[in-house]
């Protein structure tokens, strides 16, 4: 489902260069929970923006359902974000003018042939999934972070995408919330075969998914 | 998802007020000095009473005279002129020869009033729409026996008389001689100044000569095409009727007069100094475009500025939107809407300012007689404006906005 060969990722100032990723080669599979480790800056979240779509890489081929992403035009990679893939970021980035439910709606907003009320109903739906339904109309600043990251999920499930890339996804939680958010993914995955990728920092958590991949200064040890 | 973007824009505008205020203000107060530059001009072009029937008018208002040394002389003609020439030309369906106002003092006891005076022909009464409020204007009759009879405005009749109505039949005096009151007509707006006149009186009451065979002098033409695109043949005609004109000065080598739609009389005077062959009617849309253009550059520039500014603030949620599909096109369109949306605010804001400018206006007398109101017309200038303003100051931010790519975005960049 997502190839990556010889992955590169080098910043270029004028006076430095930095590699964040070198020669990456990794495959994930239609359904698998990958999980992905290593100290910070090593170069995980650079991997996960590349597999979203969100960055380019300098070099290598990046694949999704075996073709080059490259050959897809900026309207393409919208639409691909759009309807395959669903994030999660540490920070949340939720749009804080929103309520909970427009937050959520929002991947359904930029997709055609969806209107107003399959929107609210779909939205309804993940915040359902999250525990969230009775804060439909509060804003994020009215959450707590746990209820906030549920709330990032919930527009992530709202797209019904097949991949979602979780960034740090607990990082900011306590460990009873992080199990919470944990769980949650487990069950999305195992009962709904999404394809899910995550980076992280907890090994206890990583353990929990089918593979774990170890980053070191941008290169895949293990 | 329009909704959803009006939600946005409603709660960004909120969020800093004052940020907010100043571009509303620039956009209001620019706004309304436009409104109000289009209602004065609306007063003195646009299609209204009495001359509701401009866009068929043509008016000759001077003639420009070349002399053999070099020297021009422009000056209205004179009615001996217009009499002789103009009168039999067959283009037109009306026409009609009036003077130029002029201040009369007139005396209501002992309170002296300026009153301006017109000498007229009785087509004058057909050519243009007064509205009548009492009596009848003075007819063919009243021209050849020199009736000293005229009309009146009403507020002549109020400031003279007292009474706004049931004047006719009374005596006035003007110019040092005594006249019968034979019509009360509404004010019209000085910027009129074709029509416009506080007492209006058959032209064969003048003191001045008509028969003298000088072609300058100080009457002009108002001449009633049968359409509006028998214009042009009106002024070939009057071109054709010039070649046989018999000048009495024989120092003048050339004539050079047109006639023309009421703007062109303005724009052929000052912009082609009476002597070009254009109207130079392009020319002064160009001019009027580009100042406008110019002035509103301004608040745009400064709402181009506060809108960068506002990327930054949202680069995350640019960044959020993208990740989940949204286009760059699709980003262009909503940030653009918001800023028409901030922009239709501001004009609201300007049309109750420009309400207020106008209304201000029109009870001063700062411009007797206008009558400046906000229109249909206006009030489609403005939203045009605002829409213009919104567009303008939004696409150049927009545009390098939907640039940045979405990881950059999220951490808050735009570069």
């Amino acid at each position: 489902m997502i190839k990556l060969t010889d992955i590169e990722k080098v910043y270029q100032t004028k006076t430095i260069e930095t590699v964040a990723l070198n020669r990456v080669n990794l495959s994930i599979n239609k359904g698998e929970f990958v999980s992905v480790m290593g100290p910070s800056g090593c170069g995980k979240s650079t991997l996960l923006s590349i597999i979203g779509l969100l960055d380019e890489p300098t070099g290598g081929v990046l694949e999704l359902d075996g073709r080059p992403v490259k050959s897809y035009s900026d309207k393409e990679l919208a639409h691909l974000r759009n309807q395959k893939i669903g994030f999660v970021f540490q920070s949340y980035h939720l749009i804080n003018d929103l309520s909970v439910l427009d937050n959520v709606e929002l991947p359904l907003l930029y997709r055609a042939g969806v209107g107003g009320k399959e929107r609210r109903q779909r939205a309804h739906e993940a915040l359902d999934k999250v525990g969230l339904s009775a804060r439909t109309t509060h804003f994020p600043s009215q959450l707590s972070g746990g209820q906030r990251q549920r709330v990032a999920i919930a527009r992530a499930l709202a797209g019904r995408p097949e991949i979602i890339l979780a960034d740090e996804p607990t990082g900011n939680l306590d460990s009873v919330m992080g199990e919470e958010i944990m769980d949650l993914l487990l069950t999305l995955n195992r009962e709904e075969g999404t394809t899910i990728v995550m980076v992280t920092h907890d090994e206890h958590q990583a353990l929990k998914t089918e593979r774990l991949i170890r980053f070191f200064d941008g290169s895949q040890v293990g | 998802m329009l909704l959803s973007y009006l939600k946005i824009a409603w709660k960004v505008l909120l969020r800093r007020k004052f940020f907010t205020f100043i571009s509303l203000f620039g956009i209001s107060f620019t706004l309304m000095v436009l409104l109000v530059i289009v209602a004065m001009a609306d007063n003195a072009q646009g299609a209204h009473a009495p001359e509701s029937r401009i866009k068929r008018m043509a008016f000759i208002t001077f003639i420009s005279q070349r002399f053999k040394d070099g020297g021009q002389m422009n000056t209205p003609p004179s009615p001996y002129f217009l009499e002789k020439y103009v009168r039999p030309m067959k283009t037109p369906e009306k026409m009609s020869f009036y003077s130029m106002f002029h201040a009369t003092p007139s005396y209501v006891g002992n309170k002296k009033l300026e009153l301006d005076l017109k000498f007229t022909d009785n087509f004058f009464w057909e050519v243009f729409d007064f509205n009548f409020l009492e009596g009848k204007p003075y007819n063919a009759n009243d021209l050849r026996d020199a009736n000293r009879v005229v009309v009146i405005s009403e507020t002549t009749a109020r400031e003279y008389f007292g009474v706004a109505k049931g004047v006719v039949g009374r005596t006035i005096e003007v110019d040092q001689s005594k006249f019968r009151v034979i019509g009360v007509v509404s004010d019209v707006p000085v910027l009129r100044f074709n029509s416009y006149a506080e007492v209006w009186a058959p032209m064969t009451t003048t003191k001045a000569d008509l028969r003298n065979p000088e072609l300058g002098g100080e009457y002009f033409a108002a001449i009633l095409a049968p359409e509006g695109t028998d214009l042009a043949a009106i002024d070939a005609e009057y071109q054709q009727v010039l070649k046989h004109v018999v000048n009495p000065n024989p120092e003048v080598k050339s004539l050079n007069t047109h006639a023309d739609g009421l703007l062109a009389t303005f724009t052929r005077q000052f912009l082609g100094q009476g002597e070009s062959k254009s109207d130079q009617v392009t020319l002064f849309y160009f001019i009027v475009f580009g100042l406008a253009l110019l002035f509103m550059s301004l608040p745009a520039l400064n709402l181009v500025n506060i809108n960068l500014s506002r990327i930054m603030e949202r680069s995350s949620e640019i960044g959020v939107r993208k990740a989940f599909g949204a286009t760059s096109t699709t980003l262009v369109g909503q940030f653009l809407i918001e800023n028409i949306f901030l922009t239709l605010l501001g004009a609201m804001v300007g049309l109750l300012l420009a309400y207020g400018a106008l209304e201000f206006i029109s009870d001063s007398s700062f411009i007797p007689y206008a009558q400046l109101t906000l229109n249909l017309r206006v009030f489609a200038w403005a939203l045009l404006a605002a829409v213009f303003f919104g567009v303008l100051s939004g696409v150049y931010p927009a545009f390098k906005m939907s640039r940045v790519q979405p990881i950059q975005a999220l951490k808050g960049g735009t570069n």
